[in-house]
């Protein structure tokens, strides 16, 4: 299999710095994103991975005082994600986002999951039936639920809720979807699901995944990044990041001398 | 230094101590309790036993009288009804939108500082003072009059602080996750608003409104301030139908009726020299005490069965 072999990029951050108020939490990061590939981010609480992911869809902007500073190249059609002309809600129908704690609305499983769709208005029962249930099956959770679609959410295991979160993105097929540490509210077995169903995705999907488990990293990801301190240490394949790492402090972090 | 661990009989007096101190403090809440629960209980029998003799249907459909034994409510309770109808929808859709407004869409500035004290000064203002300042603006500037409408947007304007403060706290119970969840899609502002916040903060907005509906249902001083009638015997026009020859009532023409309400009618037989009224004053008193209760008892039950399926 020769998965390395000439990525096309989806994204590219250049020169970004960001700002909570006065507080830099990002420095000066410059990286690719490659396309149909999982680029893992990894580094110590606090070194800025999941500030780096919540650019990717401007979920910065709902709280007062953030500023980004540089740009997030969107491929192909070369747009800047941070622009100030680009509204953040064009941004977050094109890039999906799965979070730290499974977070499904109280509602029905098929309305977490069409809700999506019926924010762009699509109100027709039988495309709704259908995206739904591609969805479903895109987050590897039909064969469990499909008899019971009416259901509330918040009956469903964590690792459930996970999955129906991560159809409710896959819903409205995004080109790039962010997961922020999907499995840490996760036991082992619910996360041996997800990351199956992460290798599974990029397929389809550009995928974009902080981590705090370097296993995880190395089990799932094709790229991985490493920050510390909101600068980007190192960037490289996945490989060759966790066999022979460039920086040193690279290497104190996937051995455990630090973090 | 030597460390030396307590002795089995030093380890069990401690422990004894501080149960003794645990039981006392229970003592001393019970005793407090009932004290409260006592007198609650003692005027609401006292208000039975007095007003025992007038408790019965003729009560409620009749109007008020100067013969004592004849004299009911109906006047009043329908009077009270539909004073918190026009209440409720008033302050009800006012409240919700400038709750949802400060928590969803107002930025954090000194604008906002001052509007945030000034609506937690408003609910601090005597009610009297909004029976002037309805005098003022609904009777006399607007016209309206001393009508139901006049009584209803008084009492809106009392409780309209009470709802949006429990409009807000209902909003601000909801996870940021939940509001992170909807935006993630590409949701606006609004849809967010209109498929999450609102109905998630539904059971709490809900309960603002009926504790400030029974808030109002009990306020004398600016009704009578609004000039409210203490005595009236006839119901306000039933739209569509027939109130002189040949002339039908419009489907809002009861808006613009003379009312009274049930506070005011108590106050009316109190104030009465013949002992006699007293007793219609205890039992009415005592049914304005259930139609509060009442919708109290509401407000708990919509809570329990709208927050049953909204779990985070």
């Amino acid at each position: 299999m020769q998965i390395h072999d000439n990525p096309t990029l989806k994204a590219e951050a250049r020169n970004l710095n960001f700002y909570y108020g006065e507080a830099k939490a990002l420095k000066n990061i410059n990286m690719p994103i490659y396309d149909k590939k999982v680029t893992a981010l990894i580094g110590p609480s606090g070194c800025g991975k999941s500030t780096y992911l919540r650019s990717f869809n401007r979920m910065h902007d709902l709280y007062p005082g953030n500023r980004y500073e540089g740009e997030i190249r969107f491929f192909p059609d070369n747009t800047n994600l941070l622009s100030p002309d680009v509204d953040p809600i064009e941004v977050r129908m094109r890039v999906g986002m799965v979070f730290q704690k499974p977070n499904p609305f109280p509602k029905s499983i098929y309305e977490n999951v069409a809700y999506g769709l019926r924010v762009r208005g699509e109100n027709n029962k039988r495309v709704l039936d259908d995206k739904v249930e591609q969805a479903l099956k895109g987050g590897a959770l039909w064969e469990e639920v499909k008899d019971r679609l009416n259901d509330l959410a918040s009956n469903l295991s964590g690792g459930q809720q996970q999955r129906l979160c991560i159809a409710r993105a896959l819903a409205t097929d995004p080109e790039l979807l962010l997961f922020d540490e999907p499995t840490s509210a996760l036991d082992p077995i619910a996360t041996g699901a997800i990351e199956e169903l992460v290798h599974e995705l990029k397929k389809r999907v550009t995928i974009l995944i902080v981590t705090h488990n370097m296993q995880q990293a190395a089990r799932v990801s094709d790229y991985t990044a490493y920050m510390y301190l909101g600068e980007m240490i190192e960037f490289g394949k996945t490989d060759e990041i966790f066999i022979k790492p460039n920086d040193k402090r690279t290497e104190d972090y996937i051995t455990g001398r630090m973090g | 230094m030597q460390h030396k661990s307590l002795t089995t009989e030093q380890v069990r007096a401690l422990i004894a101590r501080g149960k003794f101190r645990d039981t006392l403090f229970q003592a001393v809440g019970i005793i407090f309790l009932a004290i409260g629960l006592l007198v609650i209980f003692l005027l609401v029998s006292d208000m039975v036993i007095r007003g025992a003799g007038r408790l019965n249907l003729d009560f409620f459909t009749q109007f008020a009288s100067r013969r004592a034994g004849q004299a009911g409510i109906l006047s009043a309770w329908v009077g009270s009804l539909l004073v918190m109808l026009v209440t409720a929808f008033a302050a009800v859709p006012l409240g919700v939108a400038a709750g949802v407004y400060l928590e969803e869409y107002a930025k954090r500035n000194w604008m906002t500082e001052i509007i945030e004290i000034n609506i937690t000064n408003l609910a601090a203002v005597p009610s009297i003072v909004y029976g002037l300042l309805s005098l003022g603006i609904f009777v006399y500037a607007f016209g309206f009059g001393q009508s139901i409408l006049t009584a209803g947007l008084t009492l809106a304007l009392l409780i309209l602080p009470i709802v949006i403060v429990s409009t807000r706290e209902a909003i601000r119970a909801i996870p940021a996750m939940i509001r992170e969840g909807s935006m993630a899609v590409g949701a606006t502002r609004w849809q967010t608003c209109r498929y999450h916040i609102i109905p998630y903060a539904m059971p709490g907005i809900l309960t603002g409104v009926i504790i400030g509906l029974a808030r109002a249902i009990g306020e004398t001083a600016p009704i009578i301030t609004i000039g409210a009638l203490t005595f009236i015997a006839f119901l306000p026009p039933v739209p569509f139908t027939e109130v002189s020859p040949g002339v039908s009532a419009g489907l809002f023409d009861w808006l613009m009726s003379p009312f009274t309400v049930m506070p005011i009618q108590i106050f009316n037989w109190t104030s009465r020299p013949d002992p006699a009224f007293e007793v219609n004053a205890a039992a009415a008193g005592f049914v304005l005490m259930v139609m509060v209760l009442s919708m109290n008892g509401i407000a708990i039950w919509l809570r329990y069965k709208m927050r049953k399926n909204i779990k985070w």
